[in-house]
């Protein structure tokens, strides 16, 4: 019987010790919940757990501060960047990051963002960018594609009616405060690995004041997206890594 | 040639049936538990060949809420 | 005793001597007229050198007021300043900064509104900022300064009051007293603070969590109304400990006087000169100022009023202050308004006219 094994010294994988046992509210599926893994990883491997104060973002990830244990500040829409410059400012030997979806960073919030990167705050940004806004209901986001359905756009998004997808990750690259600026996906286990790498390097790079970095995470949001987790990473595969290639844009660190 | 075992613990009440483990099991030895639902009301999965469980982790990497427990050795 | 160094200087300037001298931490904004000396001082006093304390011009007010919430939920002593429409910027940020018990300092030099309005001085936010002036149940205590040695020493008083209550504070001043020049004296130098005292002093911080404790969360969200209420509860009770321990006020000339004047900030500067023209003319004049304009001194002038011909409430706004006096004192004597609007700041002789025409002349 295999089940013999169960002991400590044959562990190879549990979730992360900063990660609570609160129950979380995503969805079933949503990929928030790797990325929150992931944050947590890297925060235990830089031993910086009693060090760190998240800024978490309104949105899917507003209660972001309920799963891991650190310190946390909840900003108001779109002012993560804000709150967290105020914050790093003044306690420049702590890791503080934000974690904001696309609505948060791409649209309410762009000013700040913009701002926050091109200062060069030592600040790692990571932006979950599902294509459609979770928390209120499936509504049309900056990132959602041309052709895809939302509450709001129910026909599908047409330029002419509804604008463009904005590329927030292109645009950070061609800032001169921004010092590492990358594309993941966390649907599979390769995946899941490099984005950890990304993560760890924007957060190395944030206490060796290197500058600013961008993570964004091209997620699914099967609910929103009105299909299975399974369906919802396929659809990712064929339709979102066209608009938002995966890879670094990005990386003057030598981390 | 030693054989390597593994084994799974999944924290049902936790589980949300996204079946996003059941899909990256190479050894196919996870699924959804039949009807059966957890403390809130989500099907949940279940190890139903736990004796071909390689211990690769990969169930629980892809698990978006942390249910997953595994354990590998090496067997002489 | 330490020398006192009394200096000549502009209010805004005296400010921003005031932040270094008082151990603030950072100073957040973005330049508006007419308080932009403020910032520009600082940059040339480069305190960064001397007591470490941070200065950034942010790229909006609304990223100036989060940098204020982030720092003081970092347990930091932290201060921004602006003009109306840049304050009009700042609700948000503020209302979120009371829901989460963030302290933190707000410097108002007001001009004359609505939208983009004037760049000279004016009184018409009063509204705004006693009554919140963003979303929800909330109050941030309100100091009113009448002089540049005000402006200088309100700074101090605003970040004991914000940290003893874990609220904002504004500093409610307009374009007159920011601009104007007069002797001060500056505060006494106070080090800013240490990591181990803000560790000892705000528990609450979130500067990183020891394994001693639980996280420290900095949020205004609670999706349970039962625990919203709660919650709502107890800013009301925070809200009533400050109505009934930090009213201030300065009454001037009031025991014989017959008729009062009530103005606060600029307009009471002003009313002094009013005064000592209406007494030459005969006429008992007294000027009761609100140093806080929330919470209101309301008690103090039911107390100062009582028994006299009437008042005066002279603003520079149309009308503002007025209804926190009738609130007050309700219907128990004639109440009269006097404001000029637009920018527009009042002469001592419109103001005793007012007071002939809109309450001697109509016994």
């Amino acid at each position: 019987m295999n089940n013999d094994i169960i002991s400590p010294e044959n562990l190879v994988y549990k979730k992360p010790e900063l990660m609570n046992d609160t129950a979380m509210h995503y969805c079933a599926g949503c990929s928030h919940g790797v990325v929150h893994k992931l944050v947590a990883e890297v925060i235990e491997e830089m031993g910086m757990q009693n060090k760190t104060i998240g800024v978490s973002p309104v949105g899917c990830a507003v209660f972001a501060y309920r799963y891991l244990d650190i310190d946390w500040q909840e900003a108001p829409h779109g002012r993560a960047p804000a709150v967290a410059t105020g914050i790093k400012r003044l306690w420049p030997d702590r890791l503080v990051f934000t974690y904001q979806g696309d609505g948060d960073l791409a649209c309410i919030g762009t000013c700040e963002t913009i701002h926050a990167l091109n200062r060069g705050e030592n600040i790692p940004i990571i932006f979950i960018n599902n294509a459609i806004y979770g928390m209120t209901g499936g509504q049309m986001a900056p990132t959602t594609l041309i052709g895809q359905k939302t509450a709001t756009c129910p026909y599908g998004r047409e330029p002419e009616l509804h604008g463009y997808p904005l590329n927030m990750t292109e645009l950070a690259s061609h800032l001169t405060g921004t010092c590492f600026v990358t594309r993941q996906s966390v649907e599979n286990v390769a995946s899941i690995r490099k984005a950890k790498a990304a993560i760890r390097k924007a957060f190395d790079a944030s206490m060796k004041g290197l500058g600013s970095s961008l993570v964004e995470i091209v997620s699914t949001c099967n609910s929103g997206w009105k299909l299975s987790p399974k369906q919802a990473n396929d659809w990712m595969e064929e339709h979102m890594f066209k608009e938002y290639p995966k890879g670094d844009l990005k990386d003057t660190t030598n981390l | 040639m030693g054989k390597i075992l593994g084994a799974v613990v999944i924290n049902e009440d936790r589980c949300k049936g996204c079946a996003l483990c059941v899909d990256a099991c190479p050894k196919d030895v996870l699924a959804l538990a039949g009807r059966k639902v957890n403390v809130h009301g989500y099907p949940y999965v279940e190890a139903i060949k736990a004796d071909d469980c390689i211990g690769c982790a990969s169930c629980g990497i892809v698990c978006p809420d942390g249910c997953i427990t595994v354990y590998r050795k090496k067997k002489d | 005793m330490e020398k006192k160094e009394v200096t000549l200087m502009k209010g805004n300037e005296a400010v921003a001597h005031a932040m270094i001298r008082c151990g603030a931490d950072a100073f957040f904004g973005y330049p508006i007229t007419p308080q932009s000396e403020i910032i520009e001082t600082l940059a040339l006093l480069k305190p960064w050198e001397t007591t470490g304390m941070v200065v950034l011009q942010a790229e909006s007010e609304v990223a100036s007021i989060n940098m204020v919430y982030g720092g003081g939920g970092a347990g930091k002593r932290v201060i921004t300043t602006s003009s109306s429409p840049g304050v009009a910027l700042m609700q948000e940020g503020i209302s979120y900064m009371a829901g989460a018990e963030i302290p933190g300092v707000i410097v108002n030099v007001q001009r004359g509104g609505p939208g983009l309005g004037t760049i000279q001085p004016s009184q018409s936010d009063y509204m705004q900022a006693t009554r919140g002036g963003g979303n929800g149940d909330y109050n941030v205590i309100v100091l009113a300064p009448a002089s540049v040695q005000e402006m200088a020493d309100f700074v101090d008083l605003s970040f004991e009051l914000a940290f003893k209550y874990r609220n904002p504070v504004m500093i409610l001043s307009d374009g007159v007293i920011g601009q104007m020049m007069e002797k001060v004296v500056l505060p006494p130098i106070k080090p800013r603070r240490t990591e181990e005292q803000i560790a000892k002093e705000c528990p609450w911080a979130t500067i990183g969590r020891p394994s001693s404790r639980e996280p420290n969360i900095m949020t205004s969200l609670e999706l349970k109304p039962e625990v919203m209420e709660e919650i709502n509860i107890h800013l009301q009770e925070k809200y009533q400990l400050a109505k009934d321990t930090e009213t201030r006020c300065e009454i001037t000339d009031c025991d014989d006087a017959d008729y009062v004047i009530v103005a606060f900030g600029s307009a009471a500067r002003i009313t002094e000169k009013s005064m000592e023209i209406a007494r030459k003319r005969g006429i008992k004049v007294g000027l009761f100022r609100p140093i806080t304009l929330w919470p209101f001194p309301e008690k103090e002038l039911r107390k100062t009023v009582a028994g006299k011909k009437g008042i005066l409430v002279a603003e520079i706004n149309a009308g503002q202050m007025i209804e926190d006096v009738k609130l007050a004192i309700g219907n128990s004597l004639p109440t009269a308004h006097f404001g000029r609007l637009g920018g527009i700041v009042p002469d001592p002789e419109e103001i005793v006219n007012a007071l002939k025409t809109k309450l001697i002349d109509n016994e």
